[in-house]
């Protein structure tokens, strides 16, 4: 059987959406009958591997890292899907925005933990002058809000996507649910 | 004649309607059984057509009109729902979010928010308008109430309660496009303003989370706006 290749990833998000992907219960076990999970935190594949047929993206693009990695990403998958209000909106994330990174980043590490200078030494990525949505990046060709979207959710956007169709999302989920 | 009691027969989405003169298109379809978006509109003050979202099409105009600002006329055919109408409501929706920071998943009216409905019933997932992500202020200044401009929609419905409803008229709007803003008399913090009589009706009748109730959140915000159809009756008005 050609079973269709899924991938995951996570951006700037807190997890949550994978915390949803996994509430799925017992309907993990038909989604991974149809697919093979290729690359995701949930698995141990370190490089995002060619040829992907949908990759769902938790986050918003935050770093220099994450919008290299959304790139690379994009180029590699057929079905870009946008999972969460962080990848469609920017959601919490993108709070930042109203402040500057520079101030949010004094505020976090210097005033509070007085370890500027460690935070913007080398080695971690390097923060963007704003958040943006995965589709102000590259182009997205499914969006599924909410924060998280339910397992429900996730898995009727699944289950249509592997049988080749494109999903009804706003009917069960929206912004904040 | 008394338009109140001259009746004009017109056609709203095929179907043959008659309503009083002095009506506009948006009553007229809400007698007959139509549903039209609304966000701006609040039953009870006046109408002012400021957030475009009933806008429909009435054959013979190019032009959108909206529904809640137009008096319905003898012979006009409406209709309220077609592919452009739904095109620019979502525009219209897309733009607000797109506006300011309405963040739904930390917002205190989320699950309770007009703004947030409308766009699930308009099919919107994602906006494709760049956000503008705007340094606005919460005025927390009151003792009991809070305003966050973060997710006011400018609708007015605050301006026009405060002012045709309690008769105190502390909220108004300041600026143009996309800075303006309500504001409590001379622009003041609103817990130092001497006209509001706190009456929190400007509270219950915001569709959004700008103005809400200190440590009422989500669910346990529910905004109740049966008073205002009370208050007009007891007041002798018909709206």
């Amino acid at each position: 059987m050609n079973r269709k290749k899924l991938a995951t990833v996570w951006l700037d998000g807190c997890s949550g959406c994978h915390m949803s992907i996994l509430d799925m219960d017992e309907r993990l076990l038909e989604i991974a009958g149809q697919c093979e999970l290729v690359y995701s935190p949930l698995v141990d594949q370190k490089t995002f591997p060619a040829d992907v047929d949908i990759t769902l993206v938790e986050g918003a693009v935050s770093s220099d890292a994450d919008a290299e990695k959304i790139r690379r990403i994009r180029a590699r998958t057929r079905m870009l899907v946008s999972l969460g209000d962080c990848a469609v909106t920017g959601n919490v994330p993108a709070m930042r925005n109203s402040f500057g990174t520079e101030k949010v980043l004094r505020r976090a590490y210097g005033d509070a933990a007085g370890a500027l200078l460690q935070v913007l030494g080398q080695g971690v990525p390097q923060l963007l002058p704003q958040v943006r949505p995965v589709h102000e990046v590259v182009f997205v060709d499914v969006h599924v809000p909410g924060c998280p979207p339910s397992a429900e959710t996730i898995y009727s956007v699944l289950r249509e996507l592997l049988a080749g169709r494109k999903p009804d999302v706003t009917s069960g989920t929206r912004f904040g649910a | 004649m008394n338009p109140a009691a001259e009746v004009k027969t017109l056609v709203i989405d095929e179907m043959d309607v008659s309503a009083r003169a002095d009506q506009t298109i948006l009553e007229a379809a809400r007698d007959a059984g139509a549903w039209i978006p609304t966000l701006c509109h609040l039953d009870g003050v006046g109408d002012i057509g400021a957030c475009r979202m009933c806008l429909v099409e009435v054959k013979g105009s190019n032009r959108l009109l909206p529904a809640c600002v137009t008096r319905v006329e003898e012979g006009m055919a409406v209709t309220t729902h077609s592919e452009r109408l739904v095109k620019y409501r979502r525009m219209i929706l897309e733009l607000l979010f797109a506006e300011r920071n309405h963040v739904c998943a930390v917002c205190v009216a989320n699950g309770a928010c007009e703004l947030q409905t409308l766009a699930q019933l308009h099919g919107l997932d994602h906006v494709q308008f760049p956000y503008r992500f705007p340094a606005l202020p919460v005025d927390g200044s009151h003792e009991r109430f809070s305003m966050d401009h973060n997710r006011c929609v400018l609708c007015t419905r605050c301006v026009r309660v405060c002012g045709e409803v309690e008769g105190a008229h502390t909220w108004d709007l300041m600026g143009r496009g996309v800075h303006s803003r309500v504001i409590t008399d001379l622009s003041q913090p609103w817990g130092t303003s001497e006209t509001c009589t706190s009456c929190g009706k400007c509270v219950q009748v915001c569709p959004t989370g700008a103005l809400f109730e200190k440590n009422k959140v989500g669910t346990k915000l529910p905004k109740s706006r049966d008073f205002l159809m009370h208050l007009s009756v007891m007041r002798g008005g018909d709206r």
